[in-house]
Order: C-alpha cells, then sequence, then structure tokens
C-alpha cells in the first residue's frame, strides 16, 4: 500500500482477457464462472471473477464478469482487473438464453472485432411474454440475425435441448461449448478436470460437457420447417381430400386439410362436409371480390377459423381428449416417467350448471337453463371445482361416457347454440366481402373467441362488442382498420379496459354529430 | 440455515501466515476481521453482505476457539448498539448490514456510539447496495459519516487492499476514539480474488474479561454535560487524530507519474473501473502503469487537506472521480482549494453524470471528455485516441448497428419474481380474484419478497416505506367506514420491528384495516436466514417462537391462522372475511407456508436418498394438456409460477402459443387451484409419479391398466371408422 509508482507507462503488456456470461437465476451461471476460474488457475494465470446476484430469487438475469491472464513474471506488478465489462471491451460472452445473448449486444458487450458469443438457441420466456391474452413471444429471428451480424464468431444452438439429452445442467453444455470455441487457449483435459474437482454431478456434469463440445463442432444451425401432414389413411378421408384439391387453391391445401383432419377427429366424416361446404361458398364470396390478386386471404383466415369454431371445446371433447391413449403416452412422456412407472393422475374440472344444460338435448337443455328452481337446485353439484382421478377405472369410466356422447352431439343445446353463432358470423362475413380487408377482419375476430368458463365469456362478450360496433358503423371510412384496432384492443388486457377506451374513440364522432 | 452454505469455505478462514487465500471478498473480510483479533462480530443480512452473516453463521466453530462472540442481531440499530461493547473496554467489535436501508435503521445507535466515543476498534462493514442489481433507493452512506464525525473507508476493490483496510480500520478506530465504516460495493462483496494470509489472533481482553471487573466512565455516556464535551472533542480531539493517523499510515495512496499539469482524484473503489478507463483512453497499462498523476482515497471522510493542496500545487485542472449524490466530495476539494488559494479547477460532476452509478462505460466516456479538454497539459504524453491504446479499434462500437439498436423494443423485461412453487403466491392470487369482487385494493406493501406483487403479473400494492413498516404504511387509511385498506408484512419485517410499530400500533390506535403477516420460516429474500418464527432446528439460535403468539400478545383480538397459503379457496374466504367482517379493531391473517426454495433445498436430497433406497416415495407435479389449452393464459396471469411457462402451439391451426409446465415443477399444487377457483379451464391436472411401488401397487395398477387399456383400444377403434 501507499507506494508512489513511479512506473510510467510504458510499451503495452498483454491485456487481460475478458468473459462475460449473461444468465438467468438458477441456470448455473455462478457454477460456470466457479469452473473457468478453475480452467484459468489451472493454467497458471490469474483470474478475478465477480458478479450482481440480486435478491434470493430465482428469476431476473445475472451478468457474472471474469478477468483472466498469464501469471506476470514479476508478481509484485499484478494487472488491475476491471469489476465489470466496458462496452467494446469483451472477448468472450457466454449467453444462456437467446434473448440474455440480444441483451449483452444492446449493452454493447458484442463487437465484430474481438467478441465471440457462446449461446444457446433456446428461450426461456420472460413474464410479459407469458401473460399475454394472445401471442406475446418476443421475435427470435430478429436476435439471431443480429448476433450473427455482431460477433466476432458466434456458436450457438439449442443447449437446453443438448442438456435434456445428456440429462445435464445447461451450464455445463455452455462450459463444453465454450471450450470448443476456441476463445480461451487451455486445453480440454483442464475443462473436465475442473468439473471433477467440482465434485457435484460429476458424470452428468461431463456429460453435459461432452455434447456441448462436440455439438459446437458442429453448430448445426438452427431450422423451423413444419413438417407436412401425413397423407388420408380413410376412405372418407381420401374421398374429403379430393374435394380439397378439386375446389381451393394449392397453396391452401394444407391448412383445409387440417381443418378437414381436425373436425373428423372432432366429430366424423359428415361434419368435415359440412365444414367443406360452408368454407366452399366462402372461397366463391372470395373469388368474386377478387381474391386471386390477394392470395385468397378471405379463405385462408375462415379455413382457419371456421375449423377451430366448429370444434369448439364443449364438455365432450374435453372428456374425448382426457382418456385418449395417445394424451396417456404423452403425460408419462413429459413427466419422465420410467417405462413401467405407476403415475396417478387428476385433473382439475370445474363443471357448470351452464355445461350441464349444454351437454343435454337442446330442448330439454333449453328449459333447464331457464328455470331459476333448477339453477338454485342444483347449485350445490357445481359450487366447487372437482378432481378426476382419470387413471383410476372410476374417474376413467367417467369420462369415457361423457365422450361417448359424441355420436350424440348434433343434438346437444351447445351444438344448435354454436351453429347458429358460426353462420351469423359467416353471414356478416358475405355482406362484407365488398371490403374485402374488412371481411378478412372480421374472419380474425373469432381468435377472441377459446377457452372455457370466464375465459370464454369474456372472449365471446368482446366479440360481440366488436359486432356491434359494426351493426352500427356499417359503412364507415377505414374499418378494417378500426376492426383490426379492436381486435387488438380486445387482447390487451384482462378487464377490458382497453377495448372500453377504442370503443369510446370510435363512437365519439356519432356523438358529436348527434 | 441459510439458502448458501459457506462450511468448505469457512476452513479458508483457518489458513495460517504466508498462506495465499483465494476466495470471495466476503469471506476475505471476515479472515480480515479474525486476523485483527476482533472480540464480537454482529449484523443483519441483506444483499450484498448476506453472505458475510452466513459466513459468519457457518463459521461458528472458528469463531468459538478464538472466543469471538456471534450475534444475528434483531435489526441494524440492534447491531450497531452492539458497538457499546467497545465503548469503555479495550475489545474490537464489528458489525455489518446493507446500506444505506441498513445504516438508516442503525443511525439512533450509531449516533450515540459516535458521540461518546470507543475505546477499542469499532467497525461497520456496510454493503454498499448502489447501482446495477440493487434492490433499494439510491442514496449515499456518505452522508452518516459527515453528520455523526464517523471516518469512511472505501478501499481499493481487491482483497489484498480490502483486507489492508480493515486491519487499518481497527488501528484507526483506536488511535481517534472514533467508529469506522468500511463502504463495500456489490462487486467488491462477490469479487474472487486472492491475497496473503496472516496468523488469527485471539481477542486480548476478552468480554469475559470486561463482565469480571467492569469500568464505568460517566463522561463516555450521552447525557448532558457529558454531550456537550463530546461534540467539542470530536473536533479538537479525535479529529486531528484521526487526521494523523490516515498520514502516518498513509491509507490514501499517490500512484501514476508524480507532477504534470492534469491529475485525478478518485475513490478507492472506483479505482479498478478508472484505470481500465484509462487504459481505454490510451494513457494507462493493465499494469495499472499511468503517466497521470492519481490520488487515490482509501479514506473518503474526512479529508487530508495538506495531501490534497500537495497534489493540486501546480496542476491546471484535476479530475474528481465521486460516484453518488449530492457530491459532498468535490464540495469539500473546493473549499480546501479556496482556502489554500489554489488556481487549480477542479472538475467533478459537470463532465461525469450527477446521478446514478460510475460503471466502465461512464468513466471511459468522462475520461475521454476530460482528457480532450485538458490533453495540451499533458505535454508529450499519448493524446486519446493514440494507436497505443485501444480506443481506436473501439470507434465503430460506440454506435451499436441499427440489427442491434432493434433488439431494445423486441427484448423481454425480466422482472424478479417469485420462485417456483412460492408459497405467497396464492396469496396474491387471492387478492387478486377479491378484487374481482370488491373492486380495487389500496394494498400497503413491505420489504420482502412479497414486494414482488407490485410487478407483473400480479400488479397489486401501492406503496412500500421500509423493512417491517407495512402496516404502519397503511395507518391514516383507518377510514370509519366503507372499503379497508391491505397491509402485507413479511415475518422478517415483523421481528425487525413490525410487531411494535405495525401491529401494537394498530391495535392501540384501533385500527380497522386489515394485515397479512407472510410467514415462510424464515428471512427469504436475504437468503433464507433463520429468524424466531423458523420452524426448523438451529444449532446455536432459539427458534420456534410463534408469529401467533406475538400478535395476540399484543392485544390482537381477530385473528385467523391460515397453515397452508396453497388452500386458495381458503385464502380467499379469510380475506373476504377480513374485509367484510363487522367487527372493529386490527384485523390479522397469518399465512404460513414454508419457502419454497428452502423446503426443496431440504426435501429434495432425502427424497432421493429414500427413492434410491428402495423406500416407496410418490413425487408430484403438474402438467397442462396442450390439447385442451387454448392459448389465453388465465393461468399465468394469476399464478405467475416460473415453472408455468408457454411453448408453441402444437396445434397446426391454433397460433397462440399454449401454456406448459416444465421440469422445474415442485407441484405445490397453486395452478390447480386457480383453475378451480376462478373456473379457467380444464386444461390442468396433476400427477402422481410412483417410486418403488408395492406389491398392491402393482396389482392395482395392472387391474386398472388393463381395464382403462381396454376401453382406449375400443375409442381407438370407433374413432379409426372417422378420421382423415
Amino acid at each position: 500500500m501507499s507506494i508512489d509508482s513511479g512506473a510510467v507507462a510504458g510499451s503495452r503488456t498483454q491485456r487481460p482477457l475478458s468473459v462475460a456470461i449473461a444468465a438467468l437465476g438458477g441456470q448455473g451461471g455462478g457454477v460456470l464462472a466457479d469452473w473457468i476460474v478453475a480452467v484459468a488457475e489451472s493454467g497458471g494465470w490469474l483470474v478475478q471473477s465477480t458478479s450482481v446476484p440480486g435478491v434470493a430469487q430465482r428469476t431476473g438475469t445475472t451478468v457474472y464478469y471474469l478477468e483472466m491472464c498469464p501469471r506476470p513474471a514479476d508478481l509484485a506488478k499484478e494487472p488491475v482487473f476491471a469489476l465489470m465489462p466496458v462496452p467494446g471491451d469483451v472477448d468472450v460472452v457466454v449467453g444462456a438464453e437467446l434473448m440474455e445473448a440480444g441483451r449483452a449486444a444492446v449493452r454493447g458487450f458484442i463487437t465484430q472485432d474481438r467478441t465471440t458469443v457462446v449461446a444457446s438457441t433456446h428461450r426461456v420466456y420472460g413474464i410479459t411474454e407469458k401473460s399475454a391474452l394472445g401471442d406475446g413471444i418476443a421475435e427470435a429471428n430478429a436476435v439471431l440475425a443480429a448476433l450473427r451480424g455482431a460477433a466476432r464468431r458466434l456458436v450457438c444452438f439449442d443447449m437446453e435441448a443438448a442438456c435434456a439429452q445428456s440429462g445435464s445442467h445447461i451450464s455445463s453444455v455452455l462450459f463444453g461449448a465454450l471450450a470448443a470455441s476456441g476463445a480461451l487457449p487451455f486445453a480440454r483435459d483442464s475443462y473436465e478436470q475442473a468439473i471433477r474437482a467440482g465434485a457435484v454431478a460429476v458424470t452428468a456434469n461431463l456429460a453435459g460437457f461432452a455434447a456441448g463440445f462436440e455439438l459446437a463442432l458442429r453448430n448445426a444451425p438452427v431450422t423451423g420447417v413444419i413438417p407436412p401432414g401425413p397423407a388420408p389413411k380413410s376412405d372418407a378421408g381420401r374421398r374429403l381430400d379430393a374435394q380439397v384439391r378439386a375446389t381451393f387453391p394449392a397453396h391452401l391445401h394444407g391448412i383445409v386439410v387440417e381443418g378437414i383432419r381436425r373436425l373428423m377427429d372432432y366429430q366424423d366424416g359428415a361434419y368435415a362436409e359440412i365444414y367443406l361446404r360452408r368454407l366452399s361458398e366462402v372461397s366463391r364470396w372470395d373469388a368474386g371480390a377478387g381474391g386471386m390478386a390477394r392470395g385468397y386471404a378471405l379463405t385462408a383466415a375462415v379455413a382457419r377459423y371456421l375449423a377451430l369454431w366448429m370444434s369448439y371445446e364443449d364438455t365432450i371433447r374435453v372428456a374425448d381428449l382426457k382418456t385418449r391413449r395417445s394424451r396417456f403416452e404423452r403425460f408419462r412422456n413429459e413427466l419422465g416417467a420410467a417405462p413401467g412407472q405407476i403415475v396417478h393422475v387428476s385433473e382439475y374440472m370445474h363443471p357448470r350448471f351452464q355445461e350441464l344444460c349444454d351437454t343435454l338435448p337442446a330442448p330439454i337443455g333449453r328449459r333447464l337453463a331457464s328455470s331459476e328452481a333448477a339453477a338454485r337446485l342444483l347449485a350445490p353439484l357445481f359450487r366447487r371445482g372437482r378432481h378426476m382421478n382419470t387413471t383410476r377405472w372410476a374417474g376413467f369410466t367417467a369420462l369415457y361416457l361423457v365422450a361417448a356422447l359424441r355420436r350424440w352431439r348434433r343434438g346437444t343445446l351447445r351444438y344448435q347454440v354454436e351453429q347458429a353463432r358460426i353462420d351469423a358470423w359467416l353471414t356478416r362475413i358475405r355482406m362484407s366481402a365488398a371490403d374485402y380487408e374488412l371481411a378478412v377482419e372480421i374472419a380474425e375476430c373469432q381468435r377472441l373467441i377459446k377457452g372455457y368458463g370466464d375465459t370464454h365469456e369474456r372472449g365471446l362478450s368482446r366479440f360481440a362488442a366488436i359486432m356491434q360496433f359494426l351493426d352500427r358503423e356499417n359503412d364507415g371510412p377505414e374499418l378494417a382498420g378500426r376492426v383490426r384496432r379492436l381486435r387488438s384492443a380486445a387482447l390487451a388486457d384482462e378487464d377490458g379496459h382497453e377495448l372500453g377506451a377504442v370503443l369510446r374513440e370510435f363512437a365519439a364522432p356519432h356523438e358529436a354529430a348527434a | 440455515m441459510a439458502e448458501r452454505s459457506f462450511s468448505q469455505e469457512v476452513l479458508k478462514l483457518r489458513i495460517g501466515e504466508g498462506g495465499e487465500f483465494r476466495g470471495e471478498g466476503i469471506l476475505a473480510v471476515t479472515k480480515a476481521l479474525l486476523q485483527s483479533g476482533v472480540g464480537y462480530v454482529g449484523g443483519y443480512q441483506g444483499a450484498p453482505i448476506s453472505h458475510l452473516m452466513d459466513v459468519l453463521s457457518d463459521a461458528q466453530d472458528v469463531l468459538r476457539e478464538l472466543g469471538v462472540h456471534f450475534e444475528a442481531s434483531a435489526s441494524e440499530a440492534a447491531a450497531a448498539a452492539m458497538l457499546a461493547a467497545s465503548v469503555n473496554y479495550p475489545i474490537r467489535g464489528a458489525v455489518t448490514w446493507k446500506s444505506t436501508v441498513g445504516t438508516n435503521v442503525a443511525s439512533d445507535a450509531l449516533a450515540n456510539v459516535a458521540s461518546g466515543g470507543v475505546t477499542g476498534g469499532a467497525l461497520i462493514i456496510m454493503g454498499e447496495d448502489y447501482g446495477e442489481g440493487s434492490s433499494i433507493l439510491q442514496e449515499r452512506s456518505h452522508a452518516f459519516a459527515m453528520k455523526s464525525q464517523i471516518w469512511l473507508l472505501d478501499p481499493r476493490p481487491n482483497l489484498e487492499s480490502i483486507v489492508h483496510m480493515v486491519e487499518r480500520g481497527f488501528e484507526l478506530s483506536e488511535a481517534s476514539k472514533t467508529p469506522v465504516m468500511l463502504e463495500l460495493r456489490i462487486r467488491a462483496c462477490h469479487v474472487y480474488g486472492r491475497f496473503r494470509a496472516k496468523d488469527n489472533r485471539a481477542p486480548g481482553f476478552t468480554l469475559q474479561d470486561a463482565l469480571d471487573a467492569p469500568v464505568r466512565d460517566v463522561t463516555r455516556i450521552v447525557l448532558p454535560p457529558a454531550s456537550f464535551e463530546h461534540e467539542q472533542e470530536k473536533i479538537h480531539k479525535r479529529w486531528p487524530a484521526a487526521l494523523a493517523f490516515i498520514r502516518e499510515h498513509r491509507l490514501n495512496e499517490f500512484m501514476g507519474r508524480p507532477g504534470g499539469k492534469i491529475g485525478i482524484i478518485v475513490q478507492g473503489g472506483l479505482y479498478n473501473t478508472l484505470m481500465r478507463a484509462l487504459e481505454l483512453n490510451g494513457v494507462a497499462d493493465s499494469l495499472g502503469n499511468t503517466d497521470l498523476p492519481l490520488y487515490v482515497l482509501n479514506v473518503t471522510y474526512p479529508l487530508l487537506d495538506e495531501e490534497i493542496v500537495r497534489f493540486c500545487t501546480g496542476k491546471t485542472a484535476v479530475l474528481i472521480v465521486e460516484e453518488g449524490q449530492p457530491e459532498f466530495i468535490e464540495q469539500n476539494l473546493n473549499m480546501i482549494l479556496r482556502k489554500a488559494d489554489l488556481p487549480t479547477k477542479l472538475v467533478g460532476k459537470e463532465l461525469l453524470p450527477r446521478a446514478g452509478e460510475y460503471t466502465g462505460q461512464v468513466l471511459d466516456r468522462g475520461i475521454e471528455a476530460f482528457l480532450r479538454q485538458y490533453a495540451q497539459e499533458m505535454g508529450d504524453s499519448p493524446a486519446p485516441g493514440d494507436s497505443r491504446g485501444p480506443r481506436s479499434s473501439r470507434g465503430a462500437m460506440r454506435e451499436p448497428s441499427k440489427e442491434i439498436r432493434a433488439l431494445q423494443g423486441i427484448l423481454p423485461i425480466r422482472p424478479v419474481g417469485f420462485c417456483t412453487g412460492c408459497p405467497e403466491r396464492p396469496i396474491f392470487t387471492a387478492m387478486k380474484l377479491l378484487q374481482r369482487e370488491l373492486g380495487s385494493l389500496h394494498i400497503s406493501c413491505d420489504i420482502g419478497c412479497h414486494l414482488f406483487s407490485i410487478l407483473p403479473p400480479f400488479n397489486l400494492g401501492n406503496t412500500t416505506m421500509g423493512y417491517g413498516l407495512g402496516a404502519a404504511g397503511a395507518a391514516a387509511f383507518n377510514s370509519p367506514r366503507g372499503k379497508r385498506a391491505i397491509a402485507v408484512m413479511g415475518d422478517g419485517g415483523f421481528w425487525h420491528n413490525g410487531l411494535t410499530s405495525g401491529v401494537g400500533g394498530s391495535v392501540f390506535n384501533q385500527t380497522d384495516n386489515v394485515l397479512v403477516i407472510v410467514d415462510n420460516g424464515y428471512a427469504a429474500a436475504t437468503g433464507g436466514q433463520d429468524i424466531l418464527s423458523s420452524r426448523a432446528d438451529n444449532r446455536t439460535k432459539s427458534t420456534k417462537h410463534p408469529i401467533a403468539a406475538a400478535v395476540q400478545g399484543v392485544g390482537v383480538k381477530w385473528l385467523r391462522l391460515i397453515d397452508r397459503t396453497y388452500d386458495l379457496k381458503r385464502m380467499l374466504d379469510t380475506l373476504r372475511e377480513a374485509m367484510t367482517t363487522a367487527e372493529k379493531g386490527p384485523k390479522v391473517i397469518v399465512a404460513s407456508s414454508e419457502c419454497m426454495l428452502n423446503r426443496q433445498r431440504r426435501e429434495r436430497p432425502q427424497q432421493n436418498r429414500a427413492i434410491a433406497g428402495g423406500a416407496r416415495v410418490v413425487r408430484a407435479r403438474f402438467g397442462v394438456d396442450a390439447d385442451t389449452c387454448t392459448g389465453d393464459h388465465s393461468c399465468i396471469r394469476l399464478s405467475g409460477c416460473p415453472s408455468l411457462t408457454i411453448r408453441p402451439n402444437p396445434d397446426a391451426l391454433r397460433q397462440d402459443p399454449v401454456a406448459y409446465v416444465d421440469n422445474s415443477c415442485v407441484g405445490c399444487g397453486l395452478c390447480g387451484e386457480v383453475a378451480h377457483a376462478a373456473v379457467l379451464c380444464p386444461s390442468f391436472y396433476r400427477a402422481q409419479l410412483v417410486f418403488n411401488p408395492t406389491l398392491w401397487d402393482k396389482v392395482l395398477a395392472a387391474i386398472r391398466g388393463a381395464i382403462i387399456g381396454f376401453l382406449q383400444r375400443a375409442a381407438d377403434a370407433r374413432r379409426a371408422h372417422h378420421e382423415y
């Protein structure tokens, strides 16, 4: 201490190598930093690491930062290591998640002249992405493209998948990829030795390291192609398929067949034929309205939303999906159950009085639904949620029997209600076909109707609010744009503040005129 | 027991003379305390010094061998008051807390100990929670040093310097009979580095020695007339003694090339960042050699006038690098220069930001601006942008590309949130559901994990006034009729002061508000330290003192205990009752469920051992059926569990991502409860995986499998008739 340094900055000494690790809490960024410290020290280097861990919770982002350099001959003159990365002055950025690698780029830590980026392409979604009423997922391709443009070298693949395969933790896969990237001048052995010295989950971590190392060398490019659906298997399927080929433009075959596949699975071939009949009509209006120039966007939109609406989620559908063998295989797989392992599954169901009425034959259901006495009498049955154990025979059989009501579905109250709604929607689309964009927008509004219980009612009422707006406003300017705005407002928040505000805004000129 | 165990690291505390210590800054401080012959240590946890408390707690064997007393203080005020042991006796003591919030709490006791002065060295280790990663209001600890005349150390952030300043800090305290603060920024607390160790020293004068022969000196007690005398003593005796010690032991450092026309004065803690900025500007190398003269303040209060005058004499301009505001040092320096009649221009906050952390980037730009303005004064030394520096190669990065700037709008924010399976989440889910019935509510929050309720997806809470002050923050809303306010308080805050400031105050003033005490068994947000009401056994502390007994003890009549917060219906019913009951007076709900982070840490290894040992174990977790989920995400808005996430919809026709429970699920059951209570959707299922099944399990499973399999095959066959 307290030595008046007389030395003068002379020839430039080797600058320290700097490594920034951007990780989410719980991803093992601290473990990774400790391993890198061990590797550097075993190579006879001086190393410093630090971090800004916040409170104990497991969400937020943490940046771990390391600097290292070969041990100088004169130990009295140790380098001054910085405690935080400076933009433009980082050699290696390790991104344990795609958006965090992107954030490192935004902070200026990734530069063309020197930064090697080792990042995983998998996503851990942020709360705003998760809690959106619709699709709030951030655009990953923009981040990948920016990283590719910014980094000197980019080693980038889905490390989460790699660690699932190797049964390890993502920190070990990142460590392997870092070793393979060649950004640090240490031998593979010293990395593996660091894992062994850590003495925690050594076998799994070494497997993860090896996977990361090899995948980084191959560095498979990321692709996102959806495979085409399989050919029809049944006679009915082949018949409908032929009809699709004869009626619809080629580029729409995929989506129309998806709709048919869904409705045959939902009900039967006859129901799918109703779908095709309705859709053929739409395609005629579409052609009449000059749809060719627009790639038949209206038919495409209706193909999707009509199939979704016609396969509305009733109790029969839920019971059917819940009891399928394929579903049992899927949950065993998702739970990671070992072959032959016993798994009990209980469902969280909350049937309501309304659902009982919906499932009954229409005349009875309608009378029951309008009877206050019945509602009061049966209310206790529906007050609380129920647990149905589908892996025990009683619970399974109950749902199985409900699923078997499928053949009588066309007689149920819900069926009649939904078909009437669908017809009204299609009629509205036809009436609007002169304004092509508006027709497409109306078709898209079906997206608001989804879910069960309160969620379904909320969606339905917002859909209705937009349709009522159209009743009042049938030929105003920019109608399509306004419907689009209303639709995104309907998805903006749960309480409907935004939708109310936009509706009021659109209503204002009327009031002024009145 | 704390979240992180230091049981391996504390072995490093035994390293003797000449050995190389390698480890975290916090651990190095502990080692330095032992090397200094400290007699007692205490403090209150909070980032970034939580680990210091954890290290001390895990180091109790070493402490006991040396005869050092460790106190997990009830609050920072309690910790500061403990320094009273150094007033009359030559015993060294150290306390620690998170600053400035902890210093706020401690300042009553701090001011008293500073007034009467100390005989044994008294050191306060302050974890300065400022800048990136900070969870508190942004203020400086410097003001506390100035107002009470406590000396403030701000060592260069390498372990050698930090350890040295801990040791010198005690000596300074004794030489000037004044407590000393040592300020450590977040990164310095967590920095991994090394230093040359010394042997630990047992205190020469022990606490028992003091009790055996107590010393009473009425002139050390803060009461007139002594209190007037203390002020005189501070100015006329202790201050000059401190300056003499700092000068004599050269605690502040002159570095770089002496002479020259411009120079830099820097807080010790910012030295490393400054050096990197100088290097990037081409006027230093990575070994810390620089052409610019530097004056490094390892002691930032008080300042040594004559050293500053010596440094500034002959210079045209001097840059002061001082983080935070107000710019106390800059003001002081200007006064010193003015008094010495020096024409040197002092450059500070006009080139560097007035507020905010001095990061590498901030100092890089500040130094560049300073050099540009005053470079001609440097004579033959290199100008910025010289090829020797890395600056020239960095010109391009100054402005990131268009693609990268566009990412700013894409990257999702990641606010902190409740952990997977957190038992506090259902409390706020219940409040959110209650708001659907009663309309929006005024909620007075506290400090702790539960404060995350203010962020998405819960968006609940209006104010937070400080640790344990949730109930006090609602005191004014004691309205005689209509809607009531809800106050939230954690168990940590409850024992810190909430029992008196909140519960006692509510009883005395007969408030009509509702108080929810979140009892998760630990001071969870600071890393899971035990507190009075913890249910765990603790080797050295007394636990298992129920909050309910304390609440009733101060006179609460309306008290409801919830022993499983995941029971959402009960939680909601209880909250509704509290909000609507005709009964007057405070309504207190103690909502108890163990912190899931700590519970998993305890139970997971046990469960794994049991499975490996062949015992029958049932592990629960939740799942979502992708084909019934329609992608509305209500469940996420009402739960916010990290394990409840989304993934792209596997259905070709549906576009909205579906909910998905990932493998980190611990099976707490809240998502299912939410689906029930809010009548959401039938997609949730609870799965129980049976490990090492009994024969009976196997027989039953075989029978069930046969029946269900038969029915499923029949359904598959029927479905084949109408498949595509």
